[in-house]
């Protein structure tokens, strides 16, 4: 039996392809949507993975440096070190800030990681793509390559002129925003030291107050406004455990004995999936709702319209004697080839768009599968309406009167 | 032969119920022997489609009795199973426009009534290409529909209605498109069809180019038939039998 579907799609390939192309672009841009989404857990867990922590100690009934803001001292990590099963501690600070360059300025997340000495230390960037880690104690910074800036290039952070020293990969905040990586110390300045007037506001302050101001102590105004200005928090300490210690444990007795908060891995990556997306992935999820809606409406449209340009072949079929099946399997084989062809194209267009999206594109082979899936499903239930025409042409339409 | 060709005896057909029932067919007796072609005329809204329809088990008549070949398919109610592969392998249609399917080549327009009856591919093509060579369109087995002229469209139409071997072909206004010499050269062709395969055509028809064309013809009128010896029976016209 020759294919009916078949020979009237490449009788008129033309309407096909154009049609399948016009789908195939809708299918695209559900595909990268998908993608999105993909990209920003993956961009969560990177940012896990990259920070190279199994603890993340944060201020008390917070969610941590990611979700909320948290303030810990930043002596905090010496009393860390010496809890049973922590083989290293790290302070660490973030900020989301633009940075500035001579000619430019990016959107990014400032992490202030502990220079020199510690290696390797808990939030430090574990690969570099070009030039060396953070070695002094101020002014050089590690960027990640989706800032666009270069080794040797000239930043500005708050206050502060920073060089880059190194280039690093894949090191982004859970929003997609690329990481600048800077000495602790500057770190701190940037996000918690004050502007010139508005410390000179505070010293004006402090020294009209009596109570610091006072003539029997004259250290103590001094005293009182070093402290102002100085930084002495950071936004989390990193916890690595050491060999065999069990992260739940350990947690539990910081947050007994410390009055901190500790999250463990599995708990951040909730926090992030579960709460720091989870309205885009909802909104996402609106949007792939309503572009499965128009693809069927589309589908269902062009199906149907093939179907009543042909519906007196279709009587004359059905007069000499063609089966209900045949039809039906003529009208749904058309309207599944729509999809593969709308699928392949669309397929094709995210692969190649995805690349220039601000924000990483992250296309899983199993949404591609479910997308193929889902496309087939959404064509045979859109040739429905179709073939309900069909099966109810009267034959007789093909006899004149 | 193929048995008695069709016959149909009192068939009748109500359209509707009650007060606003109207009588298409009111006893309407037929009979076309195998190798012979008829014509059936008769003004607008006479009841012409309508037999048409029920002789083409389209729509199944009030009453009345139909057999085709030696078997009866219908006596006060269809006694075919089957009306689908009754269309399909018994009864052949040629249309008043070919209505050939437009995304098949010519040959598997043909072909495709042998294939839907489970005829092999290679089977269903040899039969078609057999009948196309007899009607002279075998030189465009491989053209589209939409390459053909009116004549040869209808000629394929002709091969579709034959391929399947039916003993009754009913063929509605298949002239009506064509002009004098076409139409009469599709006359032709279905004589020498009807002939050559014995098979019964009745010619639905209101062109009167062709009407003396038929040994017999019906004369249908508020669903009455009535039998007329045609001009074709003494005028040597290619509606005579030879």
């Amino acid at each position: 039996m020759i294919s009916l579907a078949g020979r009237d799609i490449l009788q008129s390939w033309g309407k096909f392809v154009f049609t399948g192309i016009g789908l195939g672009l809708l299918i695209g841009v559900t595909l990268v949507m998908a993608g999105v989404y993909r990209g920003m857990v993956d961009d969560g867990k990177a940012l896990l993975d990259n920070s190279g922590a199994d603890l993340w100690v944060v201020q008390q009934d917070t969610l941590g440096p990611y979700a909320e803001s948290s303030s810990v001292a930043d002596d905090m990590y010496r009393t860390l070190l010496a809890m049973p099963g922590v083989a290293q501690a790290a302070n660490v600070t973030y900020l989301t800030m633009q940075v500035g360059s001579a000619d430019r300025d990016v959107r990014a997340m400032v992490v202030g990681i502990v220079p020199g000495e510690s290696w390797g230390a808990p939030g430090w960037p574990p690969y570099l793509v070009a030039g060396r880690q953070i070695t002094r104690g101020h002014y050089e910074a590690v960027v990640d390559l989706a800032t666009g800036f270069h080794l040797g290039e000239k930043l500005t952070i708050r206050r502060s002129h920073y060089t880059v020293v190194g280039l690093t990969r894949r090191m982004v905040s859970s929003s997609g925003d690329p990481m600048v990586f800077v000495p602790l110390k500057d770190a701190q300045d940037a996000q918690f030291l004050k502007d010139n007037d508005a410390i000179w506001q505070a010293r004006r302050r402090t020294g009209n107050n009596p109570a610091f101001n006072r003539p029997d102590a004259p250290g103590l105004i001094g005293a009182v406004n070093t402290s102002q200005t100085s930084s002495t928090s950071v936004n989390a300490v990193l916890v690595r455990l050491a060999p065999g210690a069990f992260p739940q444990d350990v947690a539990d007795s910081i947050q007994r004995w410390k009055r901190l908060t500790v999250h463990t891995r599995a708990q951040m990556e909730a926090i992030l999936v579960g709460k720091l997306i989870a309205t885009s992935s909802k909104q996402i999820g609106m949007f792939l709702v309503i572009l499965a809606v128009v693809s069927a409406a589309i589908v269902a449209f062009i199906i149907y319209t093939l179907t009543m340009d042909k519906i007196r072949e279709i009587a004359v079929l059905k007069l000499i004697g063609t089966r209900n099946r045949t039809i039906a399997a003529m009208i749904m084989q058309q309207a599944l080839a729509l999809g593969v062809i709308g699928f392949a194209v669309g397929k094709i267009t995210a692969t190649y768009a995805a690349p220039y999206f601000p924000k990483y594109v992250l296309l899983m082979p199993q949404d591609s599968v479910a997308g193929l899936f889902a496309v087939l499903v959404i064509c045979a239930l859109a040739s429905v309406i179709a073939i309900r025409v069909a099966l109810k042409v009267d034959p007789a339409e093909a006899i004149g009167g | 032969m193929t048995g008695n060709g069709i016959r149909i005896e009192g068939l009748r057909k109500r359209y509707g119920s009650g007060d606003t029932a109207v009588d298409a067919l009111k006893g309407v007796d037929m009979h076309v022997l195998p190798g012979e072609v008829v014509g059936l005329i008769g003004p607008s809204g006479s009841g012409k489609s309508t037999l048409l329809k029920c002789l083409g088990a389209v729509i199944a008549p009030t009453g009345g009795r139909m057999i085709l070949g030696d078997e009866v398919i219908y006596d006060e109610g269809w006694k075919v199973r089957d009306l689908r592969a009754l269309r399909r392998d018994r009864i052949g249609f040629v249309f008043q426009a070919p209505y050939l399917i437009p995304f098949l080549d010519v040959t598997d327009n043909v072909a495709l009534l042998p294939m839907l009856a489970g005829v092999p591919n290679g089977d269903a093509r040899a039969r078609a290409t057999e009948l196309l060579a007899a009607l002279d369109v075998q030189h465009r087995s491989q053209a589209m529909p939409a390459q053909l002229s009116g004549g040869e469209q209808q000629r394929v139409a002709i091969a579709r209605g034959l391929v399947n071997r039916p003993p009754v072909i009913l063929a509605d206004e298949p002239t009506a498109p064509l002009d004098s010499q076409r139409a009469m050269a599709v006359v032709r062709i279905l004589n020498d069809m009807a002939r050559k395969y014995e098979t019964a055509i009745i010619v639905v028809t209101h062109d009167e180019k062709i009407i003396p064309t038929f040994k017999r013809i019906y004369h249908i009128r508020d669903g009455i038939a009535h039998e007329e010896s045609g001009a074709g029976a003494t005028s040597g016209q290619p509606g005579a039998s030879s």
